[in-house]
C-alpha cells in the first residue's frame, strides 16, 4: 500500500460505506425479449430487434426476471411495493443500444430490507439495503485482442437486455472487512434463493462502493467517493483500504476530499480518478412509456415467497436444535445450500445425527486443510460420513478404524464406502468362535437373559450389539442372530 | 382488362368487389397505381408522397390474390386493396427512413405489426410514403427527402405530419394509407386534403414497428376516403399485440356493421373553447353547418366546456419532447443509420452524426425535451405537464358523463401555403391546437371533410368518442357523410 497513515490517525477517523451490487438473474431469456440469456455465445448471436435497440421495436417484460427479483428482495428482508415503475436511464454509450437502460428509480420493486452481519466481538450488525430494482443489462465494450483493435471498440450486444437486480445498501458499513461480511453474506443469501450464480469472473455479480470518512464521533457524512470496476470481494477490501487511508490523508493535509468517481486498479492497489461530479452524468429519469406498471399483488407475492428456499440464518438456527450441533459446525454446513442439502440428507438418514457433525467437526476438517481443500472437494462425502457415523454407533467398527478408514480415503481419492468395502474388517463366520463370544456375553448379563425370557424380545438388541463389540464388529451379524436366538430361547 | 377502372373513387370494398368479380386483376391495378403515381407524383413540382415504391412486395401479394381468384375462392377481407404506409413503420428488407437523413440507408430486419396485419388481411403495400422528419411537423415540410405538395392546391402543404399519407389518398394515388397521429398527425392533414383521418384509441392499435416519436402519444390510424373504409380498416389493424404490452385486450368490434346504426338520439358535444371569437369565419362557419346537419339527423347538440384546454399546447410539447429526446437517442452512428465520416473520438462521432443527421425541428425538439427532463427543471416541466396531462383527461371523462362524442374543427385554418410557417416554429405548434387535447387524453378522434374555403381548400370536422368507442365515432362520422352528401354540401 503507497499510503502511510499511522494506526493513532487511523483511529481519528471513522469511514462510512455503502455498496451498490448488481446481480445478474439466472432466467432463460433476457429481461424484454425472448433472446437467449446465456454467457459465452458467440458474439452478437444472442440479439433481436428489441435488445438492438431497433427502431420500432418494443420491450416486453420478462415475468421470471420479476418473479427472480422479488424472491431475492424477499430473501434480503424488502418490503414489496406493490405496484412499481420501469424508468429510462438516459445516457450515451456504445454498447447501450437504445441510449438509455430500462430500469426503474423513485419506485422499486422492494425497499427497506436488511442483512444482519457479524460484528466485531461476534456481536451482529444490521446493514439496511435502501431498495432493490430490477433492470436490464448493458452490452460490452471490447477494446482489445480483436483484429481492428488498433482502430476500433467492438460491440458485443450479447448481454444487452440480460436482467439484473440492483441492491443498494445504506451507508451502514464502518470498515472494510464489514463491507466484505456484508458482501459475503449477500452473495451467500442470493446463491440459496438460486436466482443468481454469483459468477464474478463471468461479471453476474458487480459491485461499486460509496466510500467516505469522517472524524470518529461527527454525525455528517463526509464528501464521498465512489469506487467501480471492483470485480473480486477481495479486491473490495483493498480498494477501501487504500480509499480509506487516502481520504484521510488528504483530510490530514488539510485538503478536500473531492466528490468522484474512482477506478480500483488491482495489480497496484491504488484507485484512480475517472471522473469528478462536474462531468457527473445527467440521467434523466422518467417513466418508461413503453412498459405499463408492473404488478406484484398479493396474490402473486404468496406464491413467490411460498418458493422462497429456506434462507442461510435461519437454516442455521434450525440445524441447532433438529441435530443439537454447534453454531460454528451450522455455520460451516451452510456454507452453501448444497452443503447443507447434503449434511440434511445425512444426518437425517443416520442414527445420531450429532456425530455426523462431531466427525465432519473432528475428523474431517482438519484433514481438509491439510491438503487445502474446501469442504465440497472432501473426497468423503456427507453420505458416507452418515456411513461411517453409524458403523461407529453400532459398534461395527472402532473409532481407531475410522480414522485409519479415513485416510486411506483420503488418500486414494475416495469416497467412504468404496473403502470401506475394501478394507472392511475379515468377518468371523467361524460358528464355534462365535458360539464361544454368545456364551461370554449370555454369561455377563443374567439381568438382560432374565427380561428377555420373561418375553421382552426388544432386549436381544442389546446381546448383539455386545456380541458385535465383543468381536470388534467382525462377527458376521446373520449368524450371530440366528445362534444368540437359539441360546435364548432354549 | 381493369384500365378503365377509375382509380380516383376506387374504395376499400369497391376494390376488393372489381378483384373478386374479375373486372381487373390485382396485379393490374397495382399496375395502374403505379403508373398514375408515376404520372402524378414523381416528378419535381409533383405531390412527392412517395419516398419508395415496393414493387417487388406488392406484386408478389397480388399475384397470390389472383390465384385465390383464378380457384373461385373468396378473397380476404382487405384482399386487392392497394394501400400505402407512412415512412415510420417499419418494413423488413424495404429501405424505411421516417423522413430523416439519419436513417437514409436504413433497411429494417422486421415488419411493423400493423403492415403485417394488412398484409394478412389481403392488402396490398404501394410503397412508403413522406412524412415530417420523426413525424415531427405539421406541414410535411420537416422531411429530408423535400415537402410533399397538397393535391388539391399545390402551392399548399398537405398538413402533417402524416402528408404523404394525406395526400395519396387525396390525390388517388392510394386507395387508403396508413399514418401515426402523435398530436394530431393523421387528424390535421386528412382535413388539410379533403380525406378521412382516424386516430384510434391509445393501445387500440399495436405501435410495434412504428419509430417511435413520443411512445405515450404515438398511435396508428388509417386515412381513407370514407368513414365506412376507415372501418373496414381498423379492424384489421386493431386488437392486443403480444409484441406491445401497451396494446389493450379489449374485444374489437365489427365496426362496418357498427357505422349502420342510426344516429338519433345520440348526444353530441360543442366544447365553447374550440370555436374562440377571433376563429377562422370559414372554419367556423363549415362546422357550424356541419353540427346542423347532425341536428337535423336527429343528433342532440349540446354546449359543453373543456375548461383545461387552453393548456393542452405547451403541456404536449414537453411531454412529446421529452419523450422523444429519449426515443431518438438510439441514432447515434453505433449500429445502423447514418454515422459521419467526420469524426475521430467517440463523442465527436456522437455529436458530428446527430448533428449532420438529423434537422432542425428535430434537434429543436431534442434540445427542448432533454431540458424538461434535466435536474432541477424536470418537476417543473415533465411532472408538471403530466399532471395537467391528467387534468385535460378529467376534463374529457367529465364531458363523456353528458355527451356520447364532442365535435370541433379539426384544425383553426384551412391548408396555409408552402414556406408560410416554417420560419415560425410557434405558428406551426398551433397548427395542433385542436388535436392535441384528445391524444394527450388517449381517446379517438376522426377528421372528416366537412365543407371548403372559397378558396376551394376542405375543411375537416373532428369528432372524438370514449376510449375504445370508435365505433361511435366512426357512425357519427358516417351519417355525417350521408346527411352532406344528401344536402349537396
Ligand atoms: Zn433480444
Amino acid at each position: 500500500m503507497a499510503t502511510a497513515v499511522s494506526p493513532d490517525v487511523r483511529t481519528k477517523y471513522e469511514a462510512v460505506i455503502g455498496l451498490e451490487v448488481h446481480v445478474q438473474l439466472l432466467t432463460v431469456t433476457k429481461a424484454f425479449c425472448g433472446c437467449s440469456a446465456k454467457f459465452g455465445a458467440p458474439p452478437n448471436t444472442n440479439v433481436c430487434p428489441v435488445c438492438l435497440g431497433l427502431p420500432g421495436a418494443l420491450p416486453v417484460l420478462n415475468r421470471k426476471a420479476v418473479e427472480y427479483a422479488v424472491r431475492a428482495a424477499m430473501a434480503l428482508n424488502c418490503t414489496m411495493r406493490e405496484t412499481s415503475i420501469f424508468a429510462r436511464k438516459n445516457y450515451f454509450y456504445p454498447d447501450l443500444p437504445k441510449g438509455y437502460q430500462i430500469s426503474q428509480y423513485d419506485r422499486p420493486v422492494a425497499e427497506h430490507g436488511y442483512i444482519d452481519v457479524a460484528g466485531v466481538n461476534g456481536a451482529t450488525r444490521r446493514i439496511g439495503i435502501t431498495r432493490l430494482h430490477l433492470e436490464e443489462d448493458a452490452g460490452k465494450s471490447m477494446h482489445d485482442g480483436l483484429p481492428d483493435s488498433a482502430h476500433y471498440t467492438y460491440v458485443d450486444l450479447n448481454r444487452s437486455g440480460v436482467p439484473l437486480v440492483e441492491i443498494v445498501s445504506e451507508p451502514d458499513m464502518r470498515s472494510p472487512d464489514e463491507a466484505y461480511e456484508y458482501l459475503t453474506r449477500l452473495k451467500e443469501i442470493i446463491l440459496y434463493t438460486g436466482v443468481s450464480d454469483c459468477n464474478m469472473e463471468e461479471g453476474s455479480l458487480r459491485c461499486d462502493a460509496n466510500v467516505s470518512v469522517r472524524p470518529r464521533g461527527e454525525q455528517k457524512f463526509g464528501t464521498k467517493a465512489e469506487v467501480k470496476n471492483v470485480n473480486s470481494f477481495r479486491f473490495i477490501r483493498e480498494a477501501l483500504e487504500y480509499e480509506i487511508e487516502r481520504q484521510i490523508e488528504t483530510v490530514e493535509s488539510g485538503e478536500k476530499v473531492i466528490q468522484e468517481t474512482r477506478l480500483y486498479n488491482p495489480s497496484e492497489g491504488k484507485t484512480y480518478s475517472m471522473r469528478s461530479k462536474e462531468e457527473a452524468h445527467d440521467y434523466r429519469y422518467f417513466p418508461e412509456p413503453d412498459l405499463m406498471p408492473l404488478v406484484v399483488d398479493a396474490k402473486w407475492q404468496a406464491q413467490i415467497r411460498s418458493r422462497l428456499a429456506e434462507l442461510p440464518e435461519a437454516r442455521r438456527q434450525r440445524m441447532i436444535t433438529e441435530y443439537g450441533i454447534t453454531a460454528y459446525d451450522a455455520g460451516v454446513l451452510t456454507a452453501t445450500r448444497s452443503l447443507a442439502d447434503q449434511f440434511e440428507e445425512a444426518a437425517r438418514s443416520a442414527k445420531n445425527p450429532k456425530r455426523v457433525a462431531n466427525l465432519l467437526q473432528s475428523e474431517i476438517m482438519g484433514r481438509l486443510k491439510m491438503r487445502g481443500l474446501a469442504i465440497e472437494q472432501s473426497p468423503i462425502s456427507m453420505k458416507g460420513i452418515a456411513m461411517s457415523a453409524d458403523l461407529v454407533e453400532s459398534g461395527a467398527i472402532s473409532g481407531k478404524m475410522l480414522k485409519d478408514l479415513y485416510d486411506f480415503a483420503f488418500e486414494r481419492n475416495q469416497d467412504f464406502p468404496a473403502v470401506y468395502e475394501q478394507k472392511k474388517p475379515q468377518q468371523i463366520t467361524d460358528t464355534t468362535t462365535i458360539e464361544k463370544m454368545i456364551d461370554e456375553v449370555i454369561a455377563a448379563s443374567p439381568k438382560q437373559v432374565e427380561q428377555y425370557r420373561a418375553g421382552k424380545k426388544t432386549v436381544a438388541g442389546f446381546f448383539v450389539g455386545q456380541v458385535m463389540k465383543a468381536s470388534k464388529g467382525q462377527a458376521n451379524p446373520a449368524l450371530v442372530n440366528e445362534i444368540l436366538s437359539r441360546k435364548l430361547d432354549a | 382488362m381493369g384500365g378503365d377502372l377509375d382509380l380516383d373513387v376506387l374504395t376499400v370494398s369497391s376494390a376488393r368487389a372489381a378483384v373478386q368479380e374479375r373486372q381487373t386483376t390485382a396485379a393490374t391495378l397495382v399496375e395502374n397505381f403505379y403508373s398514375k403515381i408515376e404520372a402524378k407524383d414523381r416528378q419535381a413540382g409533383q405531390i412527392n408522397a412517395y419516398l419508395n415504391l415496393t414493387r417487388e412486395r406488392a406484386f408478389e401479394q397480388a399475384k397470390q390474390l389472383d390465384a385465390i381468384v383464378d380457384r373461385g375462392d373468396p378473397l380476404p377481407p382487405l384482399g386487392g386493396v392497394p394501400i400505402a404506409v407512412k415512412d415510420v413503420m417499419v418494413t423488413r428488407g424495404i429501405r424505411t427512413t421516417a423522413g430523416s437523413k439519419i436513417l437514409g440507408n436504413y433497411v429494417p430486419a422486421y415488419d411493423c405489426t400493423a403492415i403485417q396485419r394488412l398484409e394478412q388481411a389481403g392488402a396490398i403495400i404501394l410503397g412508403k410514403l413522406n412524412c415530417d422528419e420523426f413525424a415531427m411537423g405539421s406541414s410535411n415540410e420537416n422531411s429530408a427527402w423535400g415537402p410533399v405538395r397538397n393535391p388539391r392546391d399545390l402551392s399548399r402543404v398537405p398538413g402533417g405530419s402524416s402528408g404523404g399519407s394525406a395526400a395519396s389518398v387525396a390525390a388517388g394515388t392510394a386507395v387508403a394509407a396508413l399514418g401515426s397521429d402523435t398530436g394530431g398527425s393523421v387528424r390535421q392533414p386528412a382535413a388539410f386534403c379533403g380525406v378521412v383521418g382516424l386516430m384510434p384509441t391509445y393501445g387500440r392499435v399495436s405501435r410495434y414497428g412504428l419509430i417511435a416519436f413520443a411512445s405515450s402519444l404515438d398511435h396508428i390510424g388509417p386515412l381513407t376516403k370514407s368513414a365506412k373504409d376507415a372501418a373496414i380498416i381498423l379492424r384489421h389493424l386493431a386488437g392486443r399485440d403480444v409484441m406491445d404490452t401497451t396494446s389493450a385486450d379489449v374485444p374489437v368490434p365489427d365496426y362496418e356493421q357498427e357505422i349502420g346504426k342510426p344516429v338519433r338520439g345520440l348526444r353530441i358535444g360543442v366544447p365553447k373553447e374550440y370555436f374562440p371569437a377571433e376563429m377562422d369565419s370559414e372554419v367556423r362557419a363549415a362546422v357550424e353547418s356541419g353540427l346542423k346537419l347532425l341536428a337535423e339527423a336527429g343528433c342532440e347538440i349540446k354546449t359543453i366546456s373543456l375548461p383545461h384546454t387552453r393548456y393542452a399546447i405547451p403541456t404536449y410539447y414537453v411531454i412529446a419532447t421529452a419523450e422523444a429526446s429519449s426515443n431518438l437517442a438510439r441514432y447515434d452512428g453505433v449500429r445502423y443509420g447514418y454515422r459521419s465520416p467526420n469524426a475521430r473520438t467517440l463523442s465527436e462521432m456522437y455529436r458530428r452524426t446527430r448533428d449532420e443527421g438529423f434537422g432542425a425541428e428535430v434537434k429543436r425538439r431534442i434540445m427542448l425535451g432533454t431540458y424538461a427532463l434535466s435536474a432541477g427543471y424536470y418537476d417543473a416541466y415533465y411532472l408538471k405537464a403530466q399532471k395537467v396531462r391528467t387534468l385535460i383527461a378529467q376534463d374529457f371523462l367529465a364531458a363523456f358523463k353528458e355527451v356520447d362524442s364532442i365535435v370541433t374543427p379539426t384544425t383553426p385554418t384551412p391548408a396555409f401555403k408552402l414556406g408560410e410557417k416554417s420560419d415560425d416554429p410557434l405558428a406551426m405548434y398551433l397548427a395542433d391546437i385542436f388535436t392535441v387535447t384528445a391524444s394527450l387524453a388517449g381517446i379517438p378522434g376522426i377528421s372528416i371533410p366537412c365543407g371548403n374555403s372559397k378558396d376551394g381548400l376542405p375543411i375537416g370536422m373532428q369528432i372524438l368518442g370514449r376510449h375504445f368507442e370508435e365505433a361511435t365515432i366512426l357512425r357519427v362520422a358516417h351519417a355525417f357523410e350521408h346527411a352532406r352528401a344528401s344536402a349537396g354540401r
